[in-house]
């Protein structure tokens, strides 16, 4: 069988999978699953682009697609007013000074000589610094946290909130994102490939932790909800007298119609976006700097002396990678029309996504793609799955006994062991994935 | 200015609970430090091992408590440890048979085992929330003090007082015999030799005929002993939840890195290190500087330097500015 029918035939095995849900469970599961999983075949491929271009091992991905979801706030949601004159400047200010500090800290150790002193001045000058700039900041964030806080308490955004300029967000999420990485990066490239690893994974979690805790930026943990959507709402479509004609001539209820089209509507959106992703991906790949890429991560000793400069080019890719996943961050926020901090966990956003990659196939942009929907649909059906299997194992326990209650209660957990185990085999029997780097 | 009390809130708050953090996050950091030293590799799992080998003393606690098997004032939990040790134990020496021998003998990359510690990783998750579920549970019976803060206040008379956990005690005693005892096989017995051998020069080692798959056995075994009761006092300390001792991983590594990842020595000295910072930049100032300024200087703010939601930034800022100034760590580590 040839590579292309092969592959052809994988794609068309995930899409019998997700028909076969529209047809069992109805076409709107199929639709979520469908719009999750172009999605994740986003943030499939940014990793691929950093793990199976690069061999770069980026454990912070859930940082990068909270970022996103943050820009997905700024963008969209309208100021709140009087929050900008009550503290909103004290706090840029505050960022101002911060920034100048380190510039100026920075210039003042390259000029002085190394020696105590000069460690006695630059600790001295960061200290006193950051009192200074506590002083400035934490009147601004009380008197923006102040105004409403039941309903707002933060700075708002730019209120972009007009049919498809909402999907401004989503490149600005990707710049949120590669401004992260690049901080990361500058530190950590260059340095043992695991010290990446650790670094990312830290910054993941201060990311979730400044969303959760800073609330004047967007809410905390109160959550930001009702962010714009490119897409009409599902009751302005029942309240169209045209569209209610046109459904129930194609023989639906306006209901279901109308969260049908929502749905497609984002799918169409989503999908322009993966395959332009797709295809700039495609071509970088078949580039002379995507066989560098790869020749910088199979050898980097031998690119090196081929005159590569290997951390400039780890640098350029991991900034990339990051913020495509920065794009599909900002994206499943506009999708899910709030951003809840609380909801971003690292097994759920980092390492299912680098299952979907090992599993696809590292390196292979298609195999990233179809990682990204196949294992979307397992995680979302491993749960209905495990439940059945658990009630099939327990049938011959007597119904209340303890045993057969904590099982079926804990076939939740069933998904991450399924995860774990599907990623080890797949290392283990087919390191190269479904579909192989060529 | 009242510096007897000002020491004494001092010790009270910040000392006390940051030595029993570092000599928790010491231990963790040392199992970290050993894998990567031996295995040569950064053991992702090594929380969720944490977190297995507390979860099964926490089972055999609620076993011992049933049967009215009791320490006394110490927790039940220091007898059910050896339990926990041994199907730590068991764990690691399976995973190691069924998932990491296969790539030693491949001679894979350090990052392909990553990836698999990762694997791993989510599997012990999933097996740990699947037998205790994924909230809080409590294990700790026994004494709650060595010191109560009231009797301590009666004894001197100070305004303040000083508390000590037994939990607490009970850290820095099992530490301080754990890192003696390991010190003592690494540096005086003939297996402990072999390792340091193996991790010094592995092609070196295997000439002069020692066993790898030995070292590496051994080497798991310890692993286990030190993550089980790194875990337990944990989970003693604050409280045994699964999903905060995949939080742990950030400040272990952090503290491995700090002190040299592949130097025991430097493990330990990173987990205070870490700890102390931690807790220092986390805690609120205004009681002790009130003692120690004027009334009229005496601040009005909390003088917290950050939140303590903020904890995890500390240990990462750490690791950032030893990154950049001195990659190798505080003691010299090794690199890859």
């Amino acid at each position: 069988m040839s590579v292309a029918l092969r592959n052809t035939a994988l794609f068309a095995v995930v899409a019998g999978l997700i028909v076969l849900v529209g047809v069992q469970q109805g076409w709107n599961s199929a639709l979520v699953i469908v719009n999750m999983g172009l999605i994740s075949a986003i943030m499939a491929l940014g990793v691929n682009l950093q793990w199976g271009f690069a061999g770069l091992f980026n454990v912070g991905v859930m940082g990068f697609v909270a970022l996103g979801g943050l820009a997905a706030v700024i963008v969209g949601m309208p100021a709140t007013p009087g929050a900008w004159s009550a503290g909103g400047w004290n706090i840029m200010g505050a960022f101002g000074f911060a920034v100048g500090l380190i510039a100026g800290v920075v210039l003042l150790r390259a000029r002085m000589r190394p020696g105590r002193l000069r460690a006695l001045v630059v600790v001295g000058a960061l200290v006193a610094g950051f009192f200074i700039y506590r002083a400035m900041f934490d009147p601004g964030v009380d008197a923006v946290e102040a105004i409403d806080p039941a309903l707002t308490g933060y700075l708002g955004g730019l209120g972009i909130n007009q049919g498809l300029w909402v999907a401004l967000a989503w490149p600005v999420g990707g710049l949120f994102a590669a401004a992260a990485a690049w901080v990361i990066g500058k530190t950590a490239l260059g340095l043992r490939s695991d010290y990446l690893a650790i670094a990312t994974l830290g910054i993941a979690e201060i990311i979730i932790a400044v969303l959760k805790n800073e609330d004047w930026l967007a809410r905390g943990v109160k959550n930001v909800v009702g962010l714009p959507r490119p897409t009409p709402f599902e009751i302005e479509l029942q309240n169209d007298p045209a569209f209610v004609q046109r459904a129930s001539e194609m023989g639906f209820t306006a209901v279901e119609a109308s969260t049908l089209y929502v749905k497609l509507a984002y799918a169409g959106l989503f999908l322009v976006v993966l395959l332009v992703l797709l295809w700039m991906a495609q071509r970088a790949l078949h580039s002379p700097w995507g066989r560098m890429m790869r020749a910088i991560r199979d050898n980097e000793v031998a690119a090196s002396a081929m005159g590569k400069d290997v951390t400039a080019r780890h640098l350029q890719i991991f900034v990339l990678g990051s913020a495509i996943c920065g794009v599909a961050g900002a994206m499943m926020t506009t999708l899910d029309g709030q951003l809840t901090p609380g909801t971003y966990q690292p097994l759920r956003f980092t390492f299912l996504v680098w299952v979907m990659v090992i599993v696809g196939g590292s390196g292979n942009n298609f195999g990233a793609v179809l990682g990204g929907f196949l294992i979307w649909f397992l995680w979302v059906q491993v749960e209905p799955m495990g439940l059945w299997l658990m009630e099939l194992i327990t049938s011959g326990l007597a119904d209340g006994s303890p045993l057969k209650a904590h099982l079926i209660e804990s076939a939740a957990h069933m998904r991450l062991f399924t995860m774990g185990i599907v990623l080890l085999v797949v290392l283990r029997f087919s390191p190269r994935g479904l579909i192989p780097e060529r | 200015m009242d510096l007897l009390n000002a020491i004494i809130a001092l010790a009270n708050f910040v000392i006390i609970p940051a030595t029993a953090y570092g000599a928790q996050l010491a231990l963790g950091a040392l199992g970290v430090t050993l894998v990567y030293g031996i295995l040569r590799f950064s053991n992702f799992a090594h929380g969720d091992t944490m977190a297995f080998g507390a979860m099964v003393t926490v089972l055999v606690t609620w076993l011992f408590q049933g049967w009215g098997l009791s320490l006394g004032v110490l927790p039940t939990a220091l007898l059910a440890l050896p339990f926990g040790i041994l199907g730590c134990m068991g764990l690691l020496l399976l995973t190691d048979c069924t998932v990491y021998r296969f790539y030693r003998t491949q001679k894979a990359k350090p990052v392909i085992f990553v990836i698999v510690s990762l694997g791993v990783t989510f599997i012990l998750n999933g097996i740990v929330r699947f037998i205790i579920g994924p909230d809080d549970q409590r294990f700790l019976d026994g004494e709650r003090f060595i010191v109560s803060a009231r009797s301590f206040r009666e004894m001197t008379g100070l305004r303040e007082g000083l508390a000590i956990k037994t939990t607490q005690g009970i850290t820095v005693l099992v530490a301080v015999i754990c890192v003696i005892a390991l010190f003592w096989f690494l540096n005086r017995t003939r297996t402990g030799k072999s390792m340091r051998a193996y991790s010094d020069n592995e092609d070196l080692a295997l000439l002069s005929g020692i066993d790898p798959e030995r070292v590496v056995r051994v080497t798991w075994l310890i692993v286990a002993a030190l993550a089980t009761i790194a875990g337990v006092l944990y989970g003693l300390d604050k409280s045994f939840k699964p999903f905060t001792y995949f939080q742990l991983l950030l400040p272990i590594f952090a503290a491995a890195i700090v002190g040299g990842l592949g130097n025991p020595l430097g493990a330990i000295a990173g987990g205070f290190v870490i700890a102390f910072s931690e807790v220092t930049v986390t805690y609120a100032w205004k009681k002790v500087l009130g003692y120690l300024l004027p009334d009229d200087l005496a601040p009005s703010s909390l003088v917290q330097l950050l939140s303590t939601d903020y904890k995890f930034a500390v240990s990462f800022l750490i690791l950032l500015i030893v990154l950049l100034f001195k990659p190798t760590g505080l003691f010299k580590g090794k690199s890859v």
